[in-house]
């Protein structure tokens, strides 16, 4: 009996999964950021299976410390004063590709038209390095995956840490009322009005701040901020519910009511802010280590930092493998999370379901 | 007969306030001074339009929200005396709440989504901690196949909204009769059914009051459903009580004008029928009062009790 029992409660679980998943598959938008995500965790989790199986060898692709000594054949030439010449239209296309300026020569022999051998740095992309190297000979793709390891730990991290904090105050505030109310609502009031990206730069002028700083930041400025309003005015909804009603009729305390009732009703909502809330975790990280304002090795802002301050970022149509995978990551997988909280949105809110 | 129930004088009032810097309160009488009684096994209507206090009635009772004055007494089940239920300490507070339930009007909202059937009976027996773990499920089918959902085992993993209203409002009724409760607050139980299926949740009702002895108050806007499910009816406008008699008496010997209004407005399935428009006329109502001044309700004998409350601007 009570294994039938099992049974039907498995087959019903499965079934309700799979109803949702209906839902969520409708959504086409979702589906598309579904797999945005889905394609940068699997860059999360290939990178420690390549080393560990020593398909790549650390020494050589490891995104910190990794150097490739990649050299290639390059003719010397001798820029012209005056543009736009034959060969070359402007100042920047000289030297061009293949091409070496004699005046960067410092301690060299060669002579203008011989052909040397040089180090290639920052090497485009080639069958060895998928996305070229940067300046110092590591490894592009190496650290667009590490860059994505550290965007998924901080988004969850904190988007989990602040709808932890949101969901407790704001149904808190909603339950008990009165006076923990008006502070709670005024306290988030604050919050929101505090811009966060001024308040990370104080932050980190004064305390060292790494990944577990951030997301501990990020997640209780999140968790304190709007939030708990939205979250507040949904355990408002739940908790005129003749369910609850009838839970306290019966003897039940207020811990329990709002542990057993409020809570579980409340979920979906929570679900949903914390996907969105990953979005602008990942996007506030890329914008303080664009300004080096994060104790971090690798990230995608970071890349792009090191690209501006060895100069690179004004040569982006010659460097471009420098610049565009750390910017279209960010920009994709917070698009990509963004879509998927738009999918959720519609398989919890009925009302945005297609009929 | 033992009474399960008397409320005296119970009064409920809300305050409004104007704004935030105003000092100066209205205090909206939500029920005002009203009493009455209910026997063991007996069940008692209250009727009335919307926003005459029923529901406020309803809650006040049940110990939802606080009431502003008033008394009121419940039987206790040890020495069969009456017991005023702002004295009792912890321990009698918690016999008390296993004694009286609530059965909501919509049976959509008052069942948790997300529990499932079984969990959702379970739950007063959890918060009461009764009986091991395979004596509250044992409880949970035998419940089940009382209220006729059967078989007990198919809907003890279900979830509310696989269920149709009807199911969903006997659940509700399961859940609470688990308790074995000996009073039972009914807020218009059948109003959100459709006509088929209100009859035979009423029937499962009073069979139930039989076989449980479960005594009922039974707050509805319809007097047909009043007359089929009670003993007696109290009839409700603005706060107060109008007039309490036993329901055909009621019915057939209305006094007060705004009874007889409430009677002339049932509505009677035939089309060629046309309605006895009833006029109100206060000068019966005026007669009886002069002829009792002294008492605030006025027993007409054949416990037919009449208010003296003053209405007559009210009425129109």
């Amino acid at each position: 009996m009570k294994n039938n029992n099992n049974k039907i409660e498995k087959k019903l679980r499965r079934e309700a999964f799979s109803k949702n998943w209906k839902l969520f598959k409708q959504s086409r938008l979702g589906m598309v950021g579904l797999y945005i995500v889905f394609f940068f965790f699997i860059l999360t989790i290939l990178q420690p299976i390549l080393f560990i199986t020593g398909f790549w060898n650390e020494a050589v692709y490891h995104p910190v410390v990794g150097y490739d000594d990649l050299t290639s054949d390059f003719i010397v030439v001798d820029c012209p004063k005056e543009y736009p010449t034959e060969k070359y239209q402007s100042r920047t296309d000289c030297p061009a590709r293949n091409e070496v300026n004699i005046k960067t020569l410092f301690y060299n022999t060669a002579e203008v038209g011989d052909t040397i051998e040089l180090n290639l740095q920052p090497a485009p992309p080639s069958r060895r390095h998928i996305l070229g190297t940067d300046s110092l000979g590591r490894d592009v793709f190496s650290q667009i995956m590490e860059g994505s390891q550290v965007a998924f730990l901080l988004g969850i991290l904190s988007a989990t840490l602040g709808v932890g904090i949101s969901t407790l105050l704001g149904t808190i505030a909603a339950f008990y009322g009165g006076r923990i109310d008006a502070y709670l609502m005024r306290q988030s009031d604050l919050v929101l009005m505090l811009p966060t990206l001024p308040l990370l730069f104080i932050i980190s002028a004064f305390a060292e701040l790494k990944i577990w700083h951030l997301a501990v930041v990020l997640g209780t400025i999140g968790g304190l901020g709007g939030s708990v309003i939205t979250i507040k005015s949904q355990a408002l909804q739940v908790k005129v519910k003749p369910f609850v009603d009838s839970a306290r009729i019966t003897g039940g305390s207020n811990m329990k009511i709002l542990f057993s009732h409020v809570l579980p009703n409340v979920a979906p909502l929570a679900l949903l802010f914390m996907v969105f809330s990953v979005t602008g975790a990942i996007a506030s990280e890329s914008v303080l280590s664009f300004l080096g304002l994060l104790n971090i090795e690798m990230s995608w802002g970071l890349m792009i930092y090191l690209a501006q301050v060895e100069g690179f970022i004004f040569s982006g149509m010659k460097y471009w493998w420098l610049i565009l995978p750390a910017g279209l990551s960010v920009t994709f997988l917070t698009g990509g999370f963004y879509l998927v909280g738009r999918g959720l949105d519609e398989v919890f809110n009925p009302r945005l379901r297609k009929r | 007969m033992t009474k399960i129930l008397e409320v005296k004088n119970l009064e409920k009032h809300f305050e409004v306030s104007k704004g935030i810097f105003s000092r100066n309160k209205t205090i909206v009488k939500a029920v005002d001074g009203i009493s009455f009684e209910i026997l063991k096994g007996e069940s008692l209507g209250l009727v009335g339009q919307s926003g005459c206090g029923k529901t406020t009635t309803a809650r006040a009772l049940s110990l939802l929200d606080p009431k502003t004055s008033g008394t009121i007494l419940f039987n206790d089940s040890n020495d069969n005396s009456m017991i005023n239920i702002d004295d009792l300490d912890e321990e009698g507070m918690k016999n008390f709440r296993r004694n009286i339930q609530m059965i909501f009007q919509d049976p959509y909202e008052s069942l948790n989504p997300r529990w499932t059937i079984k969990d959702i009976i379970l739950e007063p027996l959890n918060i009461h901690n009764i009986g091991s773990t395979e004596d509250r499920e044992e409880a949970v089918k035998e419940i089940l196949q009382t209220v006729g959902i059967t078989p007990p085992e198919n809907y003890l993993p279900r979830y509310p909204h696989e269920l149709s209203g009807g199911q969903r409002q006997r659940v509700s009724i399961a859940r609470t009769l688990i308790m074995k409760p000996r009073f039972l607050i009914c807020d218009e139980p059948t109003s959100m059914l459709d006509v088929s299926i209100r009859i035979s949740i009423m029937d499962l009702m009073m069979k139930l009051a039989d076989d449980l002895d479960v005594s009922y108050l039974y707050i509805t806007h319809d007097l047909a459903v009043a007359r089929y499910m009670c003993n007696n009816i109290a009839v409700m406008f603005n706060g107060k009580l109008v007039e309490i008699a036993p329901t055909e008496e009621l019915l057939q010997n209305p006094i007060h004008p705004y009874t007889k209004r409430l009677i002339s407005s049932i509505p009677i399935p035939d089309p060629t029928y046309t309605r006895e428009n009833y006029e109100i006329d206060f000068t019966e109502l005026r007669s009886i009062k002069a002829a009792n001044q002294d008492s605030s309700m006025i027993d007409l004998g054949n416990k037919h009790l009449l208010s003296t409350n003053e209405f007559e601007g009210l009425l129109y």
